[in-house]
């Protein structure tokens, strides 16, 4: 049998890693560990400097398994497998061992425990992979479609992009026509472009394409399968359908908070939120000559702690376009903070400030107060410059709100089994290295589903969600990782315990030579590796999570 | 003994789709919990193999924690509840050996509840330092 020689590499992940655990010290204990016979740091094991360390010590050190102590193989697996496989490696004598996530960012004021730590984690890799296996990988057919989820402009965008490389979509929109929130704004910043005019072309185009299949006042009620071949049940008007899809792409965009019982709205007539200015200025219905805004209205608070980040352009905007339409009419914008960033917004925050929109900052402390009996006569507020209190009058109060998620968010993401974050949005598998995906392969998300967003960058994640979810469209296959059961016929005793415990139907008894025997249907597995948990006789095991892998794992914790 | 310094050793599983994700957001989240808990990843809740639990302990962890996704949430449809009925099994058999059940424990932590799992796991290891070690055989 060939000689094991292991290879370990311990990232810094500059200071991430590097600060809280003595990475010197864990990479002088992992030399020592049997069949190590290369082991060495890197500032960063994931950069191309990184990288090409591993690649180069595979055939320099002769080794058959690569440990990389990092992040976590949840973000990082894929790189450092396709470095083993570059250099000739199967990718699953690949070991990953996390000393980031699940230790230096936990035990942050631990170093020396969090140091412990990680040499533990590494022996108890290095063990694993020990007993790493090289597996082969099936090749599964794709649907090539893709369901959207939420018909607004994001959604439509993914769409028309979708539909344009080729592919079969199944645009899904709880309302009875598409265009979503937009429907209900009137001009867009920074070109006050109307909002109609957008959205009219873009429904024209996604009703008028051959490939795109609307199911309007409808939702998705069922979603099973995996990359490549989903299956969902959707719902229109309580008429059940189902449809098979590569794909799927969340854009369901987010809501506007109704912010009950803060600074009046509700009681007082005249208290409204920026989309029901927005309704308004469509019509040409807003009266008066004073209007007092309120920024950052159930944002940017301890029970709200996000920036909604559209909302300040959206409130300069509607400001400007009052006084554009109005120019004697006086408004107020009361902010903690204006978020203009970048080119556009930055002049057009100037421009409004040209035409007349006062701009002043309150305080969290001291916040404004809504005067009024029935309706909003004046506001009160703390003028931070002046030192002391100021009264504005107001013929209409707009409150600023964040977008909130949905109430539908919880379901979702129960149906597709993807994460919410804390704040209730839809969580992607990482900001940086995986901005539109989730960590379910063939999920993807863009648009405020996801974090508040305005028009422009809803679109680029939209067209980014498309990109990435053409690529196993347009493949024609998945590979599926090998982590698959497999039956070692020659000790089955043909129980069927595993039979009746697969979820998927993928282990069934076969009479071989004149006896029972479990037999194991790789392309229906899925891998949980419940069969190999309940077998009696050890003979149905789970690939890459074997009995033996694990124990060795135990064992090297204990040792 | 005294339990302030008596430091436990503890053996985690952590399905790969829902407990070792919160258990990420835990880390992306910096919230700081106890460093004796070592997580083995699996697929599933439902791979922990009742002899995975009793080998441990045989070899003297003083505490086994296996983390999976919430009832109805399971990757694989029902592989926690797989879990949950194995756990309870090993649990009686712990009884029989004289190991308290208290030392093995079965929690759901989803991908979005980096908090629940830096919480559920100082709780099992306060819970274990209160028992004190495993009694070797």
């Amino acid at each position: 049998m060939e000689e094991t020689r292991i290879g370990v590499f311990v990232c810094h992940c500059g200071i991430n890693i590097g600060a809280y655990v003595d990475v010197p010290r864990v990479v002088e204990y992992a030399r020592g560990l049997p069949n190590v016979v290369h082991a060495e740091h890197n500032l960063f094991t994931c950069s191309e400097e990184g990288i090409s360390a591993i690649k180069k010590a595979i055939p320099e050190h002769n080794l058959n398994r690569v440990v990389v102590a990092s992040c976590t193989p949840r973000t990082h697996e894929p790189l450092f497998r396709a470095a083993c496989e570059e250099a000739g490696l199967n990718k699953y004598l690949f070991e990953f061992v996390n000393i980031r996530d699940q230790c230096s960012w936990v035990h942050m004021n631990l170093p020396e425990e969090a140091t412990e730590k990680a040499k533990t984690l590494i022996r108890m890799g290095v063990a694993r992979a020990r007993l790493l296996e090289p597996l082969e990988e099936i090749e599964i057919a794709v649907t090539p479609s893709a369901l959207i989820m939420g018909g607004g402009v994001v959604g439509m965008s993914a769409a028309l992009n979708l539909a344009e490389q080729g592919f079969e979509v199944h645009l899904v929109e709880k309302e009875g026509e598409l265009g979503g929130t937009l429907l209900d704004v009137y001009k867009l910043f920074p070109s006050n472009e109307e909002a109609s005019q957008l959205i009219g072309q873009i429904v024209q185009k996604v009703q008028g394409h051959s490939r795109i299949q609307t199911y309007l006042s409808a939702r998705v009620k069922d979603v099973s399968g995996f990359i490549g071949n989903f299956d969902a049940t959707l719902d229109q008007n309580g008429k059940d359908s189902n449809i098979k899809v590569g794909a799927i792409i969340v854009a369901t965009g987010a809501e506007e908070l109704k912010p009950e019982g803060q600074y009046g709205y509700g009681r007082l007539s005249n208290v409204i939120t920026q989309l029901e200015l927005e309704q308004r200025l469509k019509k040409g219905e807003l009266n008066g000559q004073n209007v007092v805004m309120i920024n950052c209205v159930g944002a940017r608070v301890p029970e709200r702690t996000y920036c909604s980040r559209f909302c300040c352009m959206t409130a300069v905007k509607n400001a400007a376009l009052i006084k554009e339409g109005n120019p004697g009419a006086k408004v107020w914008l009361l902010h903690r903070d204006i978020m203009a960033y970048g080119v556009e917004f930055e002049d057009y925050y100037r421009r409004s400030m040209e035409r007349g929109v006062r701009f002043m900052r309150y305080d969290l402390e001291k916040p404004p107060e809504v005067m009024g009996d029935g309706r909003a006569e004046k506001v009160k507020v703390w003028h931070q410059l002046m030192g002391r209190e100021v009264e504005l009058p107001s013929d209409v109060v707009v409150l600023t709100t964040p977008l909130i998620p949905r109430a539908d968010f919880g379901e979702i993401s129960r149906m597709l089994k993807v994460p919410l974050s804390e704040q209730g949005f839809f969580l992607e598998a990482h900001l940086k290295l995986m901005p539109v995906e989730f960590a379910t392969d063939g999920i993807f998300i863009c648009g405020s589903a996801r974090w508040p967003t305005d028009i422009a960058e809803g679109v680029s994640q939209a067209y980014a969600a498309a990109s990435k979810a053409a690529i196993p469209l347009r493949a024609g296959y998945v590979k599926p990782e090998a982590i698959t059961s497999s039956v070692n016929e020659d000790i089955c005793s043909g129980c069927g315990i595993c039979v009746g415990l697969c979820p998927y139907s993928a282990i069934e008894l076969q009479s071989k030579n004149g006896r029972r025997v479990a037999h194991s249907i790789t392309a229906l597995c899925k891998g949980c590796g419940t069969c190999g948990a309940a077998c009696p006789s050890g003979a149905t095991s789970m690939n890459h999570f074997k009995d033996g892998q694990i124990l060795a794992q135990i064992e090297a914790l204990m040792e | 003994m005294d339990t302030d310094r008596f430091e436990p050793l503890i053996l985690g599983f952590a399905c790969n789709w829902c407990t070792y994700a919160g258990a990420d957001l835990a880390g992306t989240s910096r919230i700081q919990y106890p460093p004796n808990i070592k997580v083995i990843r699996v697929m599933c809740s439902g791979r922990v193999d009742p002899t995975f639990i009793l080998k441990a302990f045989a070899l003297g962890a003083d505490g086994v924690f296996i983390g999976g996704c919430h009832p109805g949430d399971c990757h694989y449809i029902e592989g926690n509840y797989k879990a949950r009925r194995r756990v309870e099994l090993t649990k009686r058999l712990l009884s029989a050996f004289g190991i308290e059940p208290e030392r093995l424990r079965l929690e759901w932590v989803s991908a979005s509840e980096g908090a629940r799992f830096a919480q559920v796991v100082t709780d099992f290891t306060n819970t274990i330092k209160e028992l004190g070690p495993l009694n070797k055989v």
